[in-house]
């Protein structure tokens, strides 16, 4: 199934030249969008270029407050730049520039004023392959706090047990928090990079594709732990696995071609698509 | 037609090249062992005690010494032999070459004695009388004992002076200092009527007398030490002298057994390591040469690491790819290929004559014109090999810093730190087997380059350690020796070539050894840090 969407992916974008040309939208039909109550991010006319060539397309969406949002799209259709512009993990790679508004909680998130420390403090991630440092369990998840000047060992702990208890990983590493991180099992590691990033205390936790290099058995935990971590966060999970998007968001934003079709409730995105290119996708083909 | 088919098979799978790689890795091998073998030999088997033969040859004359190898002359279809038959002083020469054909008679002499010298290498013959002025008898009747109860006796004797001596240097140190004081106030122009001039002059008189007159009764109690001689008989039968005091060693082979050897042997190589050179550098001691090439290497290190590793940093972390970094680049990988005798060269214009005649003007303007750093000195040397293997820690330093996955610096980034801690706290600790490995690579370098020393502050003799007790302990601005040059030195700018080649031997042999234990040291620790990043790539 993934092979199909990628090829099917590839070919759409050989065939519309317009695909190159700053602004220009290869297709007519304006994105579905709805309302939601009390965004904490919202993203308006957003354009983003790798050199010349455009990878986003007038993005206009609000994200709401604690809740799991899902990007999903096919390969290529920009849902991981977009996530990656909301932390501005894309200053990290040259040629890159934007245009356009994002702000969270009503900062411009791309303004010159804007403390990038501060942002990615309040906007963690993480990441498609589990990335631990290769340090003890316990420097793992205290690593942001370390950085941030937190020299106070009950705060560390406190932030630890707390961190490794949200990110349901407490009662398999409490006795072994000085073993090195990497020893841990996938699921485990993955878990470990969640805790990382909630001991700093984000507003936003972005997941760009969590679960693409574990085992079912360790993705379903995951699973359930991003739909718990709602109470607490604002999630926002890109995915290729529309099921996964299905069981673990509350919205659902559709990209395609570096540009948003559709943005609704997950159940009605996945029931009652408005958009023709949302229901092909969803159900495997390209009209 | 088979053949030629199986053959083309062969080709085509890809077998034949394998066997080249193979042959080229054997071959490779196989030129690195035969040059440690040959040195090892050579140089460990020289000091195990050998034999003394008497050799009676045709003409009637006898031979005493050590038989060292045998070669074909080709022309006659004969042999010779090479004897070490010592005995400077007497004949001129220690080496002889013996056709074997004129050989009528050779025999172990069991009585014979060997001597090592301070001074006119070894002697062999035969003990005939002992000299003790004014010592009692020893209480020994045979010979040999009695012989190493005075040797013993007057050893304690000049240990005794030697410490007088040493307490003397405190005298010595107040003479220099007020020696350097006149010499400061002289500089400063002070006039030859000045008061505290004169003063000075008084005072350097008196410790000059205080020196002189302490000194004297040890010269002189040296001098009665002297007199005590034994008398040793050659093969031939002419009589000679030697001082108990000039003797380093003495030694029966032909009476000592497996463990008598063994300790000899060790009691040699101990020499080496610790003792200082003698005679032009071809007897005694390496450990002035030891000590400069580690020092050496160790300044070197100081500089050259911290330098290259920063230089690395900037070029892979801050600097944008552009036309500029990589012309930087390119020109550091050709840095590494410039001669380094140009490096040296560089070395004593820039270092010595530019920054050391400009420290001399600024700080030791009163010594002049007498350099100070503005001549050949151990940092000059260290500073220009830290040039030459800069670009060693820049080129492995990136490679480490390359091998760190881009998944840890985003993690470090997305937890709000900046690109300084990122760097400090996650990537340096995974490129620090990098850096390692540069280490490893310099120091490696660095031991074995010899023609940028040359001109930059290595010498033949060096009469005092670059590290020492006398104030400021550490003196960077003093000339070293260095095993390398050692060799160069002791193998092809000796008068005496058949007594250098052990030394020549050893001394390779420790260089290989310093530099193979360097680098054990440096895998060991890299290694044990990879150990602790295992898995962290993906």
């Amino acid at each position: 199934m993934e092979e199909t969407l990628n090829s099917t992916a590839t070919l759409q974008a050989g065939v519309a030249p317009e695909a190159g040309q700053p602004g220009a939208a290869p297709e007519s039909e304006a994105p579905y969008l709805i309302e939601v109550p009390d965004p904490i991010i919202a993203i308006k006319d957003f354009n983003l270029f790798y050199g010349h060539k455009q990878a986003l397309h007038n993005i206009t969406v609000s994200i709401p407050r604690k809740t799991v949002t899902a990007f999903i799209g096919p390969s290529g259709c920009g849902k991981s730049t977009l996530l990656r512009s909301l932390n501005r993990m894309n200053d990290l790679v040259d040629s890159v520039t934007a245009q356009g508004s994002l702000t969270l909680d009503g900062m411009e998130i791309n303004s010159g004023a804007v403390d990038v420390i501060e942002l990615r403090r309040r906007v963690g991630m993480v990441f498609q392959s589990y990335n631990p440092f290769p340090k003890s369990i316990y420097e793992n998840v205290v690593y942001g706090l370390r950085i941030a000047g937190v020299r106070e060992r009950r705060l560390l702990h406190e932030a630890a047990e707390r961190s490794l208890r949200g990110a349901a990983l407490w009662d398999e590493v409490k006795d072994r928090l000085n073993d090195p991180a990497l020893g841990l099992s996938g699921g485990q590691m993955q878990r470990l990079c969640i805790a990382r990033a909630i001991a700093v205390n984000p507003e936003v936790i972005l997941m760009d594709e969590p679960c693409s290099a574990l085992d079912p058995i360790a993705t379903a935990r995951i699973e359930d732990l991003i739909f718990e971590l709602q109470n607490d966060y604002t999630v926002i999970i890109v995915t290729h696995n529309m099921q996964q998007a299905a069981r673990v968001s509350k919205y659902t934003a559709f990209l395609y071609l570096g540009e948003l079709i559709e943005f609704n409730e997950t159940d009605i995105t996945f029931t009652h698509p408005e958009r023709r290119k949302t229901q092909d996708y969803i159900t495997g083909r390209f009209g | 037609m088979s053949n030629a088919r199986s053959a083309r098979m062969s080709l085509k799978q890809g077998e034949v090249y394998v066997w080249i790689s193979g042959a080229a890795v054997t071959l490779t091998l196989l030129i690195a062992a035969t040059l440690i073998v040959v040195v090892l030999v050579n140089g460990l088997g020289f000091y195990w005690p050998k034999d003394l033969v008497t050799v009676t040859l045709a003409d009637g004359t006898r031979l005493l010494g050590e038989v060292l190898e045998h070669e074909p002359i080709p022309e006659r279809g004969a042999t010779r032999s090479l004897y070490k038959v010592g005995n400077r002083d007497l004949y001129g020469a220690d080496f002889r070459w013996v056709d074997d054909a004129d050989v009528r008679a050779r025999e172990r002499a069991p009585e014979a004695v060997a001597l090592e010298r301070a001074e006119f290498g070894n002697f062999y013959g035969f003990l005939a009388e002992l000299r003790l002025a004014g010592l009692d008898a020893p209480p020994a009747a045979d010979p040999w004992q009695r012989l190493e109860w005075a040797r013993r006796e007057v050893a304690r004797r000049h240990e005794a002076i030697a410490q007088a001596q040493a307490a003397l240097s405190v005298v010595n140190r107040r003479m220099q200092s007020l020696a350097g004081r006149i010499q400061t106030l002289r500089y400063q122009g002070a006039a030859d009527d000045d008061a505290l001039l004169a003063e000075l002059e008084a005072q350097r008189a008196s410790a000059l007398a205080e020196f002189d007159r302490q000194n004297r009764p040890l010269l002189e109690q040296v001098a009665t030490l002297r007199a005590h001689a034994v008398l040793l008989r050659d093969v031939a039968g002419t009589e000679q002298a030697v001082p108990l005091l000039d003797i380093v060693r003495a030694w029966r082979p032909n009476r000592m057994g497996l463990w008598a050897k063994a300790g000899f042997y060790a009691g040699k190589l101990g020499e080496l390591f610790t003792g200082e050179p003698r005679e032009s550098n071809t007897e005694g001691g390496l450990f002035p040469a030891i000590f400069g090439t580690v020092l050496l290497v160790i300044i070197m290190s100081l500089f050259s690491v911290p330098m290259g590793v920063v230089a690395a940093i900037y070029l892979h972390e801050y600097a944008r790819e552009g036309w500029l970094v990589r012309v930087v680049r390119i020109a550091m990988y050709n840095l590494a290929g410039v001669p380094s005798i140009v490096f040296g060269i560089f070395g004593l214009g820039f270092f010595v004559y530019g920054v050391g005649a400009g420290v001399d003007a600024l700080f030791f303007a009163e010594r002049l014109p007498t350099p100070t750093f503005g001549t050949g000195g151990i940092l000059w040397a260290s500073l220009t090999l830290a040039l030459l293997t800069v670009p060693v820690v820049v080129v492995a330093t990136e490679e480490g810093l390359s091998s760190v996955p881009r998944g840890m610096r985003e993690a470090s980034l997305a937890l709000g730190s900046t690109q300084l801690q990122t760097l400090l706290r996650v990537v340096m600790p995974m490129a620090a087997p990098g850096v390692v490995t540069g280490f490893i690579l310099a120091m490696a370098r660095a031991a074995g380059e010899v023609a940028p020393l040359m001109i930059t502050g290595v010498v033949k003799l060096a009469p005092t350690l670059p590290i020492d007790g006398e104030f400021p302990f550490v003196h960077l601005d003093r000339k070293f020796m260095h095993l390398g040059f050692h060799i160069y030195d002791v193998g092809f700018q000796s008068p005496n070539v058949e007594a250098a080649k052990p030394m020549v031997y050893m001394t390779t042999l420790l260089l290989v050894l310093i530099v193979l234990i360097l680098s054990i040291v440096g895998v060991y620790l890299r290694n044990s840090m990879r150990k602790r990043f295992q898995g962290a790539a993906f």
